[in-house]
């Protein structure tokens, strides 16, 4: 097969189309950076998905944290310490047997009707559903802390304008609290991705083959006996992904800032301080 | 353990439980609990000594190892732990193998690598084909530790380099002012003043590695997630203890040991980094004196 041929074949194969056996024999590059490639796929659809719906989540979680009620704060803190204090790994199981022991392929309502569950023990619901759990508990501690560092000036001057309630959230906490909380949040969407790898690890087995990046590495690692290809193939992947995500994620960062002085503008300054 | 497990199958209630809890199965249980805690002493001072190494290399005059320093923190940034993870344990393994088997067996004529195999001679196997499985056991251990030492290492050498970096400038100015060697300098100044710099990053980091020891399930090692698996599949009538699928139960088991485990460091480091900021010039130091006043 020429590589083109590869490409056509193999390039939605994480998805289940195209050809159906994976190469055994006679493994090129082109194979391993077509799959490989292939599986980047999924870690990109969990990552997103994972990090849109988590946003919202987080900011809620991070209000409810650092509301006066205690019934509503209680169980953010709660939630937050749980998912930032257990790894990630142990999560995914939990959820997985979670939804095949107690759920048992549907859940009986009343008596009224039945919702099917089984759905949810494939990956892409349920563990996109575990990253989504995870990172809206990390996004929401950054957003809290941000929340927690807005400038005081600001909200006296909020005060003395009269801007209450909805107003003072929408018009001045929120952008200051997205500015001051987006590096920070840069590195979580990072190492959000970095954690898409764990999917196929832990509880939620690939079905048919359909793997993520880091499965098809395995996958090639173990039948040639040789990790110092197919592992900086991921590893190339990756970088390439970081690097998208840091442009992106600075262009936000740049639109947040635009009303400051270009001495004060915050820099995303990457650090490795949030993985699970 | 107890006389009265004998006969299991006539058991209920609690002493049921009991038995259950105390069969030789479960003893493997609680011994893999304190093999994820030695990796942890192991892996943390190794990781240490591998980010020290790194920060200082980053720092070095000598170009090429300042850019091997600063490619080995740069690591980690781009590429997600779990693949150096794997790819550490099979190339660790591999590149043992292969420098044994340049020693062992220098009149080999074969490639090591034939197509699609890894072959090295017989005599070159590490851990021996006729080693004990406890021998094998350690040898997958070590490895663990390496490779966990090698990717926190990274990390660590992230935080120290910040630290480093972090040490006021006029504290070395000072140092060099009394005619002390940059040898002297950084063994008397430099490395005394920078732990309370590093504090908040080391104490991150050393929650980050509690919470990456169930990896080492990956790694092949026998730890606490491969006996939960084990433990909590269901068991048919014809096991002593029958069972249904009790997995949930036991990785909610495992999910309590690592929030007790990740509360209770962070509460002695929230300690730990009060102690060192004694004295310290700097805002949590200030703090201290305040309410010392």
């Amino acid at each position: 097969m020429t590589c083109w041929e590869t490409v056509q074949a193999y390039w939605l194969r994480s998805l289940g189309f195209g050809q159906n056996a994976l190469p055994t024999t006679d493994i090129t590059l082109c194979d391993q950076f077509v799959l490989i490639g292939s599986g980047m796929l999924w870690n990109l659809y969990f990552g997103l998905l994972a990090l849109a719906l988590g946003f919202c989540f987080a900011i809620a979680l991070a209000l409810a944290k650092a509301s006066h009620r205690k019934w509503l704060r209680k169980p953010a803190e709660w939630y937050i310490f749980i998912f930032r204090g257990s790894p990630l790994f142990i999560q995914f199981f939990l959820v997985y047997f979670f939804i095949t022991t107690v759920l048992r392929g549907s859940v009986d309502v009343f008596g009224l009707f039945t919702i099917p569950t089984a759905w949810m023990a494939s990956a892409w619901a349920g563990a996109a559903f575990t990253l989504f759990l995870n990172t809206s508990a990390y996004s929401a501690e950054i957003f809290y802390g941000a929340l927690m560092t807005v400038p005081r000036g600001d909200l006296e001057a909020a005060d003395a304008y009269g801007i209450t309630g909805r107003d003072r959230f929408f018009r001045i906490e929120w952008p200051t609290m997205l500015r001051l909380g987006w590096p920070a949040y840069t590195n979580e969407a990072i190492f959000l991705f970095h954690a898409t790898t764990l999917v196929f690890f832990s509880g939620f087995p690939a079905f048919q083959q359909r793997g993520d990046a880091l499965y098809y590495a395995n996958y090639f690692a173990d039948k040639t006996f040789n990790p110092f290809i197919s592992y900086p193939i991921v590893a190339f992947y990756f970088i390439i992904l970081t690097l998208c995500l840091i442009g992106l994620f600075g262009l936000i960062n740049q639109r947040l800032n635009r009303h400051l002085p270009s001495h004060q503008k915050r820099r995303i300054r990457l650090r490795p301080q949030l993985i699970r | 353990m107890f006389e009265y497990c004998a006969e299991p199958k006539t058991l209920e209630g609690l002493t049921w439980l009991s038995c259950y809890l105390t069969t030789p199965k479960h003893m493997e249980f609680y011994y893999s609990f304190i093999t994820v805690m030695a990796l942890l002493v192991v892996a943390a001072p190794a990781a240490l000594a591998f980010g020290f190494g790194g920060a200082m290399a980053s720092r070095s005059h000598f170009a090429p190892v300042r850019w091997l320093g600063k490619l080995y923190t740069a690591m980690v940034r781009g590429i997600p732990d779990i693949v150096f993870f794997l790819f550490f344990v099979i190339a660790l393994d591999q590149g043992l193998e292969w420098l044994t088997h340049q020693i062992r067996c220098p009149d080999w004529t074969e490639p090591v690598r034939q197509g699609l195999e890894f072959r090295v001679c017989p005599a070159a196997k590490v851990p021996p084909n006729n080693a004990s499985p406890f021998v094998h056991q350690a040898y997958a251990f070590a490895l663990a530790v390496l490779t966990f030492a090698i990717v926190f290492g990274a990390f660590a050498a992230n935080v120290l380099k910040g630290a480093m970096d972090a040490v006021p400038r006029a504290q070395i100015e000072t140092a060099e002012a009394y005619g002390m060697s940059p040898r002297q300098t950084f063994r008397r100044i430099l490395v005394p003043q920078m732990w309370t710099y590093a504090l908040p990053g080391l104490s991150n980091l050393w929650l980050i590695l509690i919470k990456a020891t169930p990896l080492l399930f990956l790694l092949g090692i026998q730890d606490v997630v491969y006996w939960a698996r084990e433990m909590g599949a269901s068991k048919s009538a014809r096991f002593d203890y029958p069972h249904g699928d009790w997995r949930l139960y036991y990785f909610l088991a495992l999910l309590v040991f690592y929030l007790t485990l990740t509360r209770v460091s962070e509460i002695a480091l929230s300690r730990l980094s009060r102690r060192l900021s004694h004295g310290q010039a700097t805002r949590a130091g200030e703090t201290l004196r305040k309410d010392a006043a």
